[in-house]
């Protein structure tokens, strides 16, 4: 594989406003022996952005995040993060990391681990400042073996908070944790997040995507099926369906709208499934005589559930 | 030219650290962290120390010479035994923490930080190397308390001390390549015991030449012989012999080549 370096090539992003791509994917792989985990990514990630990894188990995130942070190297396709190595990132202190489970050592206390952590970086936040904003100051002086997993877990968000990073990439970060332990991290991430760092966390919370990410995307099978606000992943999956009623409805002319996916025709009403509801709903408004028009969007549970079931159209097979 | 006006992010311009994270707050830390370790301690500071209270001060020992020439007498040679043994037990334990570290998902963690994996490594031989130290200067100090029954010249307590404490290194690799190669949390409990028959084999505890004839040949290709023979042979007032120093560089050169090899595969998996 070849990382690049070129920022001024692939690790641009699309608007061109001059800074790198917070993440840029192009062709990622990553093969466990015959087990495919990622195939195929491409992906950018701009500055600001706030992006959720929404999938199944198996369907590659975690794999995909690994690659982005450099713990493991794709099998092809390039990766860059602000430009650069993911190792070079990290080193500069661009890139931190909540993980799911682990990286604590049970010995020390909870400020001994930050201290210990922020003294690896060049410039880093105070000690105490990561840890009120993470939300335990109180416990500072506790053993991390002693510290329940709520709590642990906003250890590891204090210690990402420490380099102050641009990107703050989180895997599953709630995990195991209870509806208040939950709320209170997101809490913490959302008081963070406004202050314009990039966010990417996996989850397969649906709720947690929906209310707390800019920008979705599905992933199933180590492969991005859907990519959007929550808005349009819904219509992606699902798209909307309009419904109308309408006298001698014509199957045949209705399905050649741009934008129908399926026309229903029962009586006088019509169910039309669509990837572009304005289209179709322009269309049947202007150029037929239909009335009692609705439009539905399914809810991002459908979406998900359409996306993500080995009976969607993507080719099935190895996951992670 | 101008230089481009692009408003490109300050932060990006962040640098990495020098010495690849290596820093003292971070020696510090690991320190006290196995300071706090009381099994650790307690096997490679405070055991040795007890060993050479319980063996080393027999009223005999005080009188008899541990060899024709040498410089001082058998209890002088008993605690260098024991400091040995200690300082091979905390070097080893301090090289043996990347087990616990991998199990835990420390490791993994750190790699997400600036911190080199040499940087890593370095700091876990200078932290094995200080244990060590205090290992050897317990022991010493217990001696030295003891006041009368150890017979060594002032200089040779210091070039004693420093042959066993050097000589410890070779262990504090033995140590890293276990915590590779062995990935659990009991990873001492075994240890300890391996270090235990290769101290008899070595003879640190019983002199070999109460072994049997083929035992003592094939005792002398163990990791500890060397050392042994090595750090012994100043207050012995022997002639340093190759054997002996090839025997701790092989040994050093093993442990080194085989961690080297574990922590390679390491960072490529994790």
């Amino acid at each position: 594989m070849t990382v690049t370096n070129m920022a001024d090539e692939r690790g641009r992003r699309p608007t061109g406003s001059g800074q790198p791509a917070a993440i840029a994917l192009r062709g990622v792989r990553k093969h466990f022996g015959a087990v495919q985990a990622v195939r195929d990514i491409d992906l950018d990630v701009a500055p600001g952005e706030i992006v959720a990894f929404l999938g199944p188990n198996g369907a590659g995130k975690t794999s995909t995040i690994d690659i982005i942070l450099g713990l493991s190297q794709p099998t092809a396709g390039t990766v860059s993060v602000y430009g650069m190595h993911p190792r070079q990132a990290i080193a500069r202190g661009l890139v931190s990391a909540v993980m799911q489970t682990g990286g604590l050592l049970k010995d020390l206390t909870v400020r001994e681990t930050a201290e210990y952590t922020a003294s690896l970086f060049t410039r880093a936040t105070p000690v105490d400042e990561a840890l009120k904003r993470a939300g335990i100051s109180t416990i500072a002086d506790r053993r991390v073996g002693k510290c329940s997993g709520g709590e642990q877990q906003r250890l590891r968000f204090a210690m990402a908070l420490l380099s102050d990073p641009e990107l703050l990439i989180l895997d599953e970060p709630t995990t195991g944790m209870d509806v208040e332990g939950r709320r209170g991290f997101w809490g913490a991430i959302r008081q963070d997040a406004a202050r314009g760092r990039t966010v990417l966390f996996a989850t397969h919370y649906l709720e947690e995507a929906d209310a707390y990410a800019d920008r979705i995307i599905l992933l199933r099978h180590g492969q991005i099926v859907a990519d959007g606000t929550s808005g349009e992943v819904k219509a992606m999956a699902a798209g909307r369906t309009v419904r109308a009623t309408l006298p001698d409805p014509d199957q045949v002319r209705l399905s050649a709208i741009p934008g129908a996916d399926s026309v229903e025709v029962r009586g006088e009403t019509v169910l039309i499934h669509c990837s572009d509801s304005d289209a179709v709903a322009r269309y049947l408004l202007t150029s037929t005589p239909a009335r009692d028009l609705e439009i539905n969007t399914r809810g991002l549970e459908d979406a998900f559930i359409a996306l993500t079931s080995d009976d969607s159209d993507t080719p099935a097979g190895g996951s992670r | 030219m101008t230089t481009e006006s692009l408003p490109a992010s300050a932060a990006l311009t962040r640098e990495a650290p020098g010495l690849g994270g290596f820093n003292v707050t971070v020696l510090k830390l690991e320190v006290r962290r196995l300071l706090r370790n009381r099994r650790t301690v307690i096997f490679s500071v405070v055991a040795p120390s007890v060993l050479f209270l319980a063996f080393g001060l027999n009223k005999a020992y005080a009188s008899q010479s541990p060899g024709r020439g040498s410089h001082g007498n058998v209890s002088a040679f008993i605690m260098i035994s024991m400091a040995l043994y200690g300082a091979v037990l905390a070097t080893t334990s301090g090289g043996a923490m990347v087990s616990i570290e991998r199990a835990a998902g420390w490791s993994r963690q750190l790699r997400l930080t600036p911190l080199s994996p040499v940087a890593y490594i370095t700091i876990k031989i200078l932290t094995a190397m200080i244990l060590g130290a205090a290992s050897v200067i317990v022991v010493y100090a217990v001696g030295r308390a003891t006041g009368k029954p150890i017979i060594m010249p002032g200089y040779l307590w210091i070039v004693t001390a420093l042959c066993v404490w050097v000589g410890s290194l070779v262990f504090a690799a033995f140590g890293l390549f276990m915590g590779y190669l062995l990935p659990t949390e009991n990873v001492m409990q075994i240890l300890g015991f391996g270090l235990m028959l290769l101290s008899f084999a070595g003879g640190l505890f019983i002199p070999l030449s109460q072994f049997p004839h083929i035992l003592q040949d094939l005792a002398e290709f163990t990791p500890l012989y060397g050392l042994n023979q090595l750090v012994h042979a100043p207050l012995l007032g022997v002639g340093v012999q190759m054997a002996w120093v090839a025997n701790a560089v092989a040994w050093l050169l093993v442990f080194a080549a085989g961690a080297v090899w574990r922590f390679r595969k390491d960072t490529a998996r994790v």
